[in-house]
């Protein structure tokens, strides 16, 4: 009998909680920064962006994630930043049009939080990266919520006189801020 | 008709330091604001900024002072409208001194870039990013500015004045080594 029962919660619990999510409200979608300028934090963002995203709520651990990042679509902060950062020693859009992360495996932190590894590729070059986030269902959604330091020159993002750290800050914290249904 | 009397000490420094710093902070906006965006561009609206919130600063002393310490009379010899003038000029001064790095904090906020004093110290943003706003107030801050400049050529041109032409030593009691020469 209690077998049955345990049978049963694990069943209807694997019908409540069971199904993938991979539809992107991306509307309600964010992927932002903030860089730090003579120690003055910038909030920036980016407008156009392409999220895949396939999760279980109830095994996150076997979600995966592909996005790519329209990086022409940037807003750093003033109508100056947006012009210079799309240029060469920036992100040189006209060569290197988009920036992508692709999720390698999620495991989870406890209390909630998990940490997704994949790889980063912006301006041709990629490197391993993990990200902690958590999950939050509400409302018949899923909103995953993140931030983690990526050091801009590893990239060669802000070369030659903007390599200068104590101008430009080399770490920047980017967010992402995840719908689906 | 001389007026031997001057400032205290305290004054004297606070007035000469907060003019200097002036003195720096004005070209610095003017030749910064010119600028393409550059690292070096980025650094000189700090230091325009640390500036500004130091001339604050030093303001409100100087106003705490003064409220304790009554300013040496003006001469005798001066006429009505000379006093008017002059103590118009003197609170204009105090009011745009205050005003214009109010409105450069302000413009600061709406534009979205926070003032973080001597890189160390983030002042809080009073208002939001609002592109329509920060232009508004970069009109703001310029139009005070240039305030300021005009009333400073009054200051100093009156100054001037009361020194090689009514010779009536008003000069000295800011600069008191004048004082001395004379006596000598």
């Amino acid at each position: 009998m209690i077998r049955l029962l345990a049978i049963l919660s694990l069943l209807s619990s694997s019908f409540a909680y069971g199904a993938e999510l991979n539809a992107m409200q991306l509307d309600q979608s964010t992927i932002a920064f903030i860089s730090r300028q003579m120690n003055v934090p910038v909030e920036g963002a980016f407008k156009k962006f392409s999220v895949q995203i396939n999760i279980d709520p109830a095994r996150p651990e076997a979600g995966r994630a592909r996005i790519e990042i329209d990086l022409a679509s940037i807003d750093a902060g003033s109508a100056d930043a947006n012009d210079e950062v799309k240029g060469k020693s920036w992100f040189n859009t006209r060569e290197f049009p988009k920036a992508s992360f692709v999720s390698s495996a999620v495991k989870a932190l406890g209390g909630g939080r998990f940490e997704v590894a994949g790889k980063i590729t912006i301006k041709g070059k990629t490197l391993e990266t993990r990200a902690p986030f958590t999950l939050k269902q509400e409302k018949g959604v899923l909103i995953l919520d993140g931030a983690f330091p990526l050091k801009r020159l590893d990239y060669g993002i802000g070369s030659g006189v903007w390599s200068d750290t104590l101008v430009v800050a080399d770490e920047v914290l980017v967010k992402f801020h995840f719908v689906l249904k | 008709m001389i007026t031997s009397a001057r400032y205290t000490f305290t004054a004297i420094r606070l007035h000469w330091l907060v003019a200097l710093l002036i003195f720096a902070a004005f070209p610095l906006g003017l030749t910064m604001s010119d600028m393409a965006l550059s690292p070096l561009k980025l650094q000189l609206v700090s230091y325009h900024k640390w500036l500004g919130v130091t001339i604050f600063l030093l303001t409100v002393a100087r106003l705490v002072w003064r409220a304790k310490h009554t300013p040496p009379p003006l001469p005798d010899a001066m006429l009505a409208w000379q006093r008017t003038a002059t103590h118009a000029v003197h609170h204009l001064l105090y009011l745009l001194i205050i005003a214009i790095p109010l409105s450069g904090w302000l413009m600061s906020s709406a534009k979205g870039f926070q003032t973080v004093y001597f890189g160390v110290l983030p002042l809080p943003d009073l208002i939001g990013k609002d592109k329509a706003l920060g232009d508004i107030l970069k009109e703001v801050h310029e139009l005070l500015n240039y305030g300021m400049l005009g009333l400073v050529i009054a200051h100093v041109g009156a100054a001037l004045k009361h020194h090689f032409i009514d010779r009536d030593g008003i000069l000295a009691r800011m600069l008191p080594f004048l004082d001395k020469e004379k006596s000598k």
